[in-house]
């Protein structure tokens, strides 16, 4: 059952320090595990329901711009770099090489134009706490070759192919703020078959 | 484009020999709702005492260092485990250390014990390891492996690992294998092997005599890979007893030199980077320059079809125990068959076969025990324990379950584990009627591939009968 407003543990930081209010654990009691064919306790349960407080760093900037239709991403801008130029999405903050911290670059229009389909699976299977529509299209995207790798993400329109074009849309409505806010259609798909909080 | 340096590709070199003493390995099932896991790694000791028949305390009095495999706290529940299991073998106040490495954790535990072993630290070192991951639900249980994918960039998207690990299967089977009917019944092939092996092993959760038919009819989990391609889920444990030669004499007339290596790769497939393919001593430099013209795709290397971290820990391990080829330098192999593609992808990581060239090691009949063309033993038979398809992926617990299966062979000792009626019955599983001993005969030396997720890390373990080493000390 979803929790109420209440229930829901919120965190602002203050003075750099986390100011978390609200309810961060809810309690419940533990149960007993009989053996059903010798009526003897096995073990019990332990229920556990808590909220974690996660920092996304210097990461911060690329989902804080899914939420406004932009695509971040990162360059090493080193002279002195072996890989100087590289551009990395998935965002790294430093340079896997050189260890100097990355420029941030927005690829929005470079995803649009190059992006395409390196491999892809569908499955309908998923864990606990899932909130995708299934069979999930997962796809890995690949731009052009300034950028050296080759993203994970979930294709939510259309079908995917090695070598397919396909576009970013994100979630700018009541966006997540995590990577849930970046989907993929295939190219040619209109605005009214976006899922519902997405535009391109 | 990455590089590596001289000094990065420098031959490990352990400061004195290494020999495995004894091994020892629990039941493995998906669950044992009524024992504790101490009680299962407790098993595992006592069998590496049974082993070479002495009680467990007369084996402990060896011990000197102890190194965990136990990959995930969060399915047990209990963070610093590894003090709960060492205080239930009795071996306090011994130093010990708990080592994570995903689905490499038991090969990475063995990796620790033998270094501490080799720089003189330890005349005997223990590696034991054991997973629990029956006391979840299914889905959460996906969910909590999934964990081991990026919590920020992958895990959200559907919280389950097979999805971020097919994408490579994916590429593979459109590439390499072509997307062919028969690459797909050499897949199968692999999985009806692997389950047919575990039907002659006691101790294995998942054994099936099916056909490559019930393989691809098998409901899909995602696409080419079905349920029966897909390897177990586990509960149980397994350890080994690593000295120097004259701790190892004292406790076994018969011990094997043991080299291990290991190698990593990038946690996200996503970060993957093109870089020339290093190669192992059986190749030759351009042996590769037209492998994006053979398999059109094949050109990235090592992109989403093969394993970085296998292929280092293998051209680590090569090296420094002077195998040349595997195939013919080895008799039989236990590989991690996490799924039936990503066991022929291995193949060509360690060598055995050239990249693209993986399924022919499976046609050819030589990953069998008996070669089903020729009818003669096959000549690198791999994973007859039944692999982590068929026999169990109790993920701390799993390489070092490898590392005692390959010694069972060389120690020509195969049938006394998995023959005994008494061990069938204790164990409450039925021997089969046709129960056949898979005793690779005349096995000298043998190699264990420890993977963890999507090639993060990866342990090469290679044994070898003393009297039979291929290098020089």
């Amino acid at each position: 059952m979803p929790k109420t407003e209440e229930e829901k543990g919120f965190v602002d930081i203050v003075d750099s320090r986390y100011k978390p209010k609200g309810v961060f654990h809810i309690i419940e009691a533990n149960q007993p595990i009989y053996n059903k064919d010798t009526g003897k306790l096995a073990g019990v349960t332990n229920p556990r329901d808590m909220t974690y407080i996660h920092t996304y760093g210097g990461e911060a900037i690329f989902f804080e711009s899914l939420g406004k239709g932009r695509l971040m991403a990162s360059r090493c801008d080193n002279e002195k770099c072996e890989t100087k130029g590289s551009v990395y999405e998935p965002f790294r903050i430093f340079c896997p090489d050189c260890l100097r911290k990355n420029t941030v670059v927005d690829i929005t229009e470079k995803a649009q134009k190059t992006a395409k389909i390196h491999s892809f699976i569908i499955t309908h299977r998923s864990g606990a706490f899932n909130t995708l529509p299934k069979p999930i299209k997962f796809i890995n995207v690949e731009f052009d070759e300034e950028v050296v790798t080759i993203l994970m993400s979930v294709l939510v329109v259309g079908e995917p192919e090695m070598g397919k074009i396909v576009v970013p849309i994100f979630r700018t409505k009541s966006p997540t703020y995590t990577i849930m806010d970046l989907m993929f259609v295939v190219e040619g798909t209109t605005e009214s078959e976006l899922p519902e909080g997405f535009t391109f | 484009m990455i590089k590596f340096s001289d000094k990065q590709l420098k031959i490990p070199k352990l400061m004195r020999p290494v020999y495995l003493a004894t091994v020892g390995m629990s039941k493995f099932d998906r669950a044992f709702p009524e024992t504790r896991i101490e009680e299962l790694c407790i098993d595992a000791l006592t069998a590496a005492a049974d082993f070479v028949n002495m009680t467990p305390s007369e084996l402990k009095k060896y011990i000197h260092t102890c190194y965990y495999g136990h990959f995930a706290d969060h399915f047990g529940d209990q963070l610093l485990g590894e003090a709960v299991i060492h205080d239930r073998l009795g071996l306090d106040p011994l130093g010990n250390i708990g080592v994570k490495t995903g689905g490499a954790t038991g090969g990475s535990a063995m990796w620790e014990a033998v270094k501490a072993v080799a720089s003189g630290y330890s005349d005997c070192a223990l590696a034991l390891g054991w997973e629990r991951m029956d006391e979840v639900p299914t889905d959460e249980g996906n969910h909590l492996i999934s964990c081991a994918a990026d919590k920020d960039w992958e895990t959200p998207l559907g919280h389950i690992y097979t999805g971020y690990y097919a994408v490579m299967a994916q590429r593979y089977w459109k590439i390499f294998g072509k997307e062919e009917d028969s690459f797909r019944n050499t897949m199968a092939e692999v999985a009806v092997k692997n389950r047919g092996y575990a039907r002659m092993n006691p101790h294995a959760q998942g054994p099936m005599k099916i056909t490559v038919e019930d393989v691809i009819n098998s409901p899909i989990v995602a696409y080419p890979l079905r349920v029966l391609d897909c390897c177990l889920m586990s509960v149980g444990s397994a350890c080994g007893i690593v000295c120097d030669e004259k701790t190892a004499y004292e406790i076994t007339d018969k011990p094997l030199r043991i080299y291990i290596a290991a190698g990593s790769h990038t946690l996200r497939v996503a970060d993957r980077r093109d870089m020339k393919i290093p190669l192992l001593p059986n190749e030759k430099p351009n042996q590769y320059d037209d492998l994006g013209k053979r398999f059109p795709g094949g050109n990235r290397y090592p992109g989403f079809t093969g394993f970085l971290a296998a292929r280092m820990s293998a051209y680590y391990a090569y090296n420094m125990s002077g195998v040349v080829d595997p195939t013919e330098d080895l008799d039989l192999v236990e590989l991690h068959d996490a799924f039936t593609i990503s066991d022929i992808q291995t193949y060509e990581d360690i060598g055995i076969r050239p990249y693209g060239e993986g399924r022919d090691y499976i046609e050819s009949g030589d990953a069998y025990v008996i070669n089903p063309h020729t009818k003669k033993p096959g000549k690198l038979p791999s994973n007859p324990c039944g692999g982590l398809i068929g026999c169990m992926h109790a993920v701390g617990a799993t390489g070092l379950m490898q590392i005692a299966e390959i010694g069972y062979h060389i120690w020509n000792r195969w049938d006394e584990i998995h023959e005994p009626e008494e061990k069938w019955k204790a164990f409450g599983r039925e021997k089969p009627k046709d129960w056949t001993n898979l005793q690779v005969k005349g096995a000298k030396r043998g190699l264990a591939i420890s993977h963890a997720g999507v090639g993060s890390h990866v342990t090469c373990t290679i044994l070898m009968d003393p009297n039979n080493l291929i290098k020089e000390d």
